[in-house]
């Protein structure tokens, strides 16, 4: 069992998404740093969907009641658990996690996972609608689940540099805008969340109002008529009638769970070869862990 | 009885470099509708690596695994759902009555929606709660119904920039659409009433209380 002490800004149950329910309009939540969420639960021997807790910003203060191996991935927090490896905690143990130093969220991954029931066959809160629960509370007790399926991993996990443009492939809507806005920089504005990654600089000329409301995708673009984009994030809308000149590629998603508000982002253009190339190589790195 | 053959008339284009985009056409039309309500059918379980599908009106966005599936791949999957789907008799439509407080604080845009149209507010209100409604798709939000049937002089703008709440049964005009929000959330549509019908409930199977091609009318409530 886990005691929460202090809850810290954002913290939320997630595993790696609700799927089949976005034509019930229900998106499908999971991680913000879906990669840091694998790479704990391999790195505790679990199966890389287990439940996890995810912090944002500010992290948690947590009671161990019982004997538990954990790994923190994404950002440390300060918490004083070393990044990026299976460690044991001994019964009694309290936590700490603080502030951000460095990216925005901070996963702690829990051998045999956070035990808390499924809503539509994903832990995963989806904190706008309610679906799966809601971020944690002082005083909230997690069971740790049964979930492992080897045994903790003793290697060490090297950080990913989160550098450069953000990589995109081209939107639906690509060929309706110019393509100045791939030398602006953007900044994050404090009115993000897990829907969306608002962006505030110079705004985009928004060919909107002659389109149809259509699916959208996690990492879309889109450009309200105001022209200042928003980045659709894990609990994003199924559908939307805002214009998409470009779309974050998957292999980027994690940097977006880890940007911070006033952070700033620009964007650079890839093919869908290119794409799945990057990803293909960071699926690489990540399964080197096993 | 005949094999419908559609994939002359679809177009596929990829959204993301883990979704395709199958669009059937440019506008709002009930065959077109009728093709995706048998194409989401047509799916019934989705095969592993294939995650989510987003039907709206004209269009479903296919959301895939992209280290078990590729566009082309994906393509050839939904041409062979296309080419299974057998046209027979249309389910029984249901008709879904919502009550709605229109205006005042339930409804803050009504006065801005009237002034854009030239009506008066109880004319905007007659002419919402007069019409039938068709349940083109589900999204947006949990339970979001899409509808068609807006009587066109009711056609407002959306906002510049989307409210960062909108409270949960709001009833909402966008453009040439009407809507009802079920659960609070972001958006940018003039808000002319609210229900206080639950359009989206866990403890409820399914949790959705309305489904694509469903009929619906709003019923004015009156209140002092």
């Amino acid at each position: 069992m886990i005691r929460v002490l202090e809850a810290g800004f954002e913290t939320t149950v997630q595993d790696l998404g609700r799927f089949g329910y976005a034509h019930l309009g229900v998106s499908a939540s999971g991680a913000a740093d879906a990669l840091a969420l694998r790479a704990g639960n391999l790195l505790v021997g679990n199966p890389e969907n287990a439940p996890a807790l995810e912090m944002t910003l500010t992290g948690a203060t947590l009671e161990f009641e019982t004997t538990a191996i954990v790994a923190v991935t994404g950002s440390d927090f300060g918490a004083e658990l070393a990044l990026g490896r299976a460690v044991e905690i001994a019964a009694g143990t309290v936590v700490r996690f603080g502030a951000a130093r460095f990216g925005a969220r901070c996963c702690l991954a829990v051998r045999g996972g956070i035990g808390v029931p499924k809503v539509l066959g994903s832990a995963s809160t989806h904190v706008a609608t309610g679906v799966g629960g809601r971020p944690l509370r002082r005083g909230d007790i997690l069971p740790i689940g049964t979930e492992s399926i080897r045994r903790p991993r003793s290697r060490i996990l090297a950080q990913l540099a989160s550098e450069g443009p953000l990589r995109v492939t081209a939107g639906p809507q690509a060929c309706w805008f110019f393509e100045e806005w791939y030398a602006a920089i953007y900044t994050v504005s404090s009115s993000s969340n897990r829907m969306g990654l608002r962006l505030q600089g110079v705004p985009i000329p928004s060919p909107s109002g002659h389109m149809l409301t259509e699916g959208v995708a996690l990492g879309a673009l889109q450009v309200p008529p105001d022209g200042q984009p928003i980045i659709l994030f894990v609990e994003h809308q199924t559908a939307g009638g805002y214009p998409k000149p470009a779309n974050v590629i998957s292999a980027d998603f994690w940097r977006l769970g880890q940007l911070r508000p006033h952070q700033a982002v620009s964007f650079e253009r890839v093919t869908m070869e290119q794409a799945h190339q990057l990803l293909r190589r960071q699926e690489e790195w990540l399964y080197s862990l096993v | 009885m005949l094999t419908r053959c559609y994939h002359l008339s679809v177009n596929f284009r990829p959204a993301s470099d883990r979704s395709l985009l199958v669009c059937f056409g440019k506008e709002i039309s009930p065959e077109f509708h009728r093709e995706i309500v048998g194409l989401l059918r047509g799916f019934g379980t989705l095969p592993p690596g294939i995650l989510n599908l987003h039907p709206a009106f004209a269009s479903i966005l296919i959301d895939f695994d992209p280290r078990r599936w590729d566009h082309n791949q994906v393509e050839q999957l939904v041409r062979a759902r296309f080419s299974q789907i057998e046209s027979g008799p249309a389910e029984a439509a249901r008709t879904v009555e919502i009550p709605v407080f229109y205006g005042g604080a339930s409804g803050p845009d009504l006065e801005e929606v009237a002034r854009h149209t030239g009506l008066a507010p109880a004319e905007v209100v007659r002419l919402h709660a007069g019409a039938g409604y068709l349940v083109y798709f589900l999204g947006f939000s949990p339970g979001f119904p899409y509808l068609g049937g807006l009587p066109p002089n009711l056609a407002t703008p959306r906002l510049a920039a989307p409210r960062s709440r909108v409270p949960a049964g709001s009833v909402a005009i966008g453009g040439s659409q009407t809507g009802v929000y079920p659960t609070e959330s972001p958006g940018g549509w003039r808000i002319i009433g609210r229900t206080p019908l639950r359009l989206f409930d866990l403890e409820a199977d399914p949790p959705a209380l309305l489904r694509a091609g469903d009929h619906v009318r709003f019923v004015p409530l009156d209140v002092g």
